[in-house]
């Protein structure tokens, strides 16, 4: 197990954009930092440090990979998906695990923007509330069948969702369909 | 070099287990069958539940043979869904169960499960050395309470509890008590005439015996109702036909901890030490977790904040030490340890937590290779993590 680009020494100064997700209290927490080649909008250079367990180091590992020489666009769109492929499959628990890295390559290249006086290039994940009495997100939707939500009923009880009114059964519906396809294929 | 430091996990079998296993291979009758073949292994069965029932201090016709630890365990929780005067005063009268927050997740998610059957489950809670609080229980007990389980050593942490102790406040209060007792058979000397308990779980392959076979305790006199029903196998305690070869194999395993369990223990004990020492002297910033003293001979538990439990146990993996963690990543939830939260370990030790649990087979040169890998493990991964980068949790520490 060599994984590659690891950044080396505490510090980040160097790089142009610089992105953070997760938290230690969770058992991961990813960094990557970017270089970029300002003329073309083309990653150079792509390091990262991560807290976290073997599929976080192996899938960050190749995502470092991917994207050099990739434009910030396309480096921005590449799904988790493709980097399990990359890596020859993931265990469907693992997937968590993964999606992590380029959690944080979103962040970094959205940090390059904004220092960079590009604000309209950033691009916020937008967050759509599903279930309005209990607050769900898509995003919790998400979470939920990347840990192992299958089911409406298997997404309600990890959420709560849909308890109250039942008025968002039919969209919860379509985005667990949409999230089991994009992740697992199913 | 190979090391297996995973032996509360599971066991490689005792030589003499493999010898009686492969002879008892022969012998194939059904112990219920009258003619010759089913006689021989009937008289096998029979001396194999005599000699587990020496190693504990009971009585032969106290000891039913199933098909593993979690059995036992669900197979006692389970005598109370039950409103049967036979069972445990069911639901009308004794309805409540005690256990502690430590237990192994056969417990917890029977005792779940029960309590969505109407049961009313208290939760003891431990300290910081994983022990229970004698006076919280004290409070919780009263005659609502049927049955109190709690495990005598810890998986996780390896802490003892004070079973005996337990036992007779539980007794003074009308209920039955109940001891997974799965990691400490074989281990540190178990007497459950002195235990005083009235349900004891053993497994075999905690004890260099097969997989697939334990032994339930069950005291004389006590309510009792089957979990695997259908056939009068075990005096219709456990329906199935007996899993002969795994019984003689569990008997087996128990002759020998008898010859060598007091000699290991010290011998585990000055390695137990000089791991503790080597990881203390080469790494920084580490936390041992469970009872200093009060503790499995051969279990260490040991976090080392900043780097993650389950990338320590594949690097070391890649070095040929087996070890397991408390990580949530290994575990495939999303939650670290129950046993390390409940001690009140926060959750970013419980992810970086690694479990180090040495038997028989250990020996001095396998500590000094762990002592020897481990502390460049640690630092490879502390190297990558992002907790002592500017601005990082341990941003100052190093």
């Amino acid at each position: 197990m060599s994984p590659k680009n690891i950044l080396q020494g505490e510090n980040t100064d160097e790089f142009d954009g610089v992105g953070m997700e997760g938290n230690l209290q969770c058992g991961d927490q990813m960094m990557v930092v970017i270089k970029v080649d300002k003329e073309k909008e083309v990653i150079t250079d792509c390091q990262w440090k991560t807290y976290g367990c073997a599929s976080a180091i192996a899938s960050t590992s190749i995502l470092s990979e991917m994207v050099k020489g990739r434009t910030l666009d396309d480096a921005f769109n590449i799904s988790p998906k493709e980097v399990a492929m990359e890596l020859g499959g993931l265990p469907d628990h693992k997937i968590h695990c993964s999606v992590l890295g380029d959690k944080a390559l979103r962040a970094a290249i959205n940090d390059f923007y904004t220092r960079n006086g590009m604000l309209d290039k950033v691009k916020q994940s937008q967050v759509k509330i599903v279930c309005q009495c209990m607050s769900i997100s898509d995003h919790d939707i998400e979470d939920a069948v990347l840990e192992g939500a299958r089911t409406y009923f298997e997404l309600q009880e990890r959420t709560k969702l849909g308890t109250v009114c039942g008025q968002c059964k039919d969209e919860a519906e379509s985005l667990l369909e949409k999230f089991k396809h994009i992740h697992f294929g199913a | 070099m190979k090391v297996y430091f995973d032996n509360n996990a599971t066991t490689p079998l005792h030589p003499e287990v493999k010898k009686e296993l492969t002879a008892a291979m022969e012998m194939f009758g059904n112990p219920s069958s009258m003619h010759s073949y089913g006689r021989e292994a009937r008289a096998n069965v029979e001396d194999a539940r005599s000699r587990v029932a020496r190693f504990i201090g009971a009585h032969e016709n106290e000891i039913v043979f199933v098909g593993s630890g979690s059995e036992a365990n669900n197979t006692v929780l389970s005598l109370f869904v039950c409103s049967s005067g036979q069972c445990i005063p069911g639901l009308k009268m004794r309805n409540t169960i005690i256990t502690t927050k430590i237990e192994h997740p056969c417990v917890l998610e029977t005792s779940d499960c029960l309590a969505h059957r109407g049961v009313k489950v208290k939760y003891l809670d431990v300290d910081q050395y994983g022990k229970i609080y004698l006076d919280q229980l004290d409070s919780m007990l009263d005659d609502s309470v049927g049955l109190v389980s709690v495990m005598m050593a810890n998986n996780e942490i390896g802490t003892m509890q004070d079973i005996a102790a337990i036992t007779e406040m539980v007794h003074e209060r009308g209920a039955y008590m109940h001891t997974d007792a799965v990691q400490a058979v074989g281990k540190v000397p178990v007497d459950v005439s002195k235990l005083g308990v009235d349900f004891l779980t053993i497994s075999g392959h905690k004890i260099y015996g097969p997989k697939g076979v334990g032994a339930l305790f069950v005291k004389n006199g006590i309510p009792y109702c089957p979990f695997i029903r259908g056939g009068h196998q075990e005096k219709g305690r456990r329906a199935g036909t007996e899993n002969t070869l795994g019984i003689m194999g569990l008997a087996r395993a128990v002759d020998m901890r008898v010859l060598e369990m007091d000699d290991e223990h010290q011998r585990l004990l000055v390695l137990k030490q000089a791991l503790r020492k080597g990881i203390e002297e080469r790494i920084d910033d580490i936390y041992f977790n469970g009872h200093p003293t009060d503790s499995l001979a051969g279990t260490l538990n040991v976090s080392f904040p900043g780097a993650e439990g389950e990338a320590i146990l594949l690097y070391l993996d890649l070095e040929g030490i087996a070890v397991s963690t408390g990580s949530a990543c290994a575990s495939g939830s999303l939650d670290p340890s129950h046993v390390l939260l409940a001690t009140g370990v926060d959750a970013e030790r419980a992810h970086g937590s690694i479990r180090l649990s040495l038997g028989r087979e250990s020996s001095m040169e396998e500590v000094d290779y762990v002592l020897d890998v481990l502390p460049r493990t640690i630092e490879r991964i502390r190297n990558m993590s992002t907790a002592y980068i500017k601005g990082g949790l341990h941003a100052t520490s190093r």
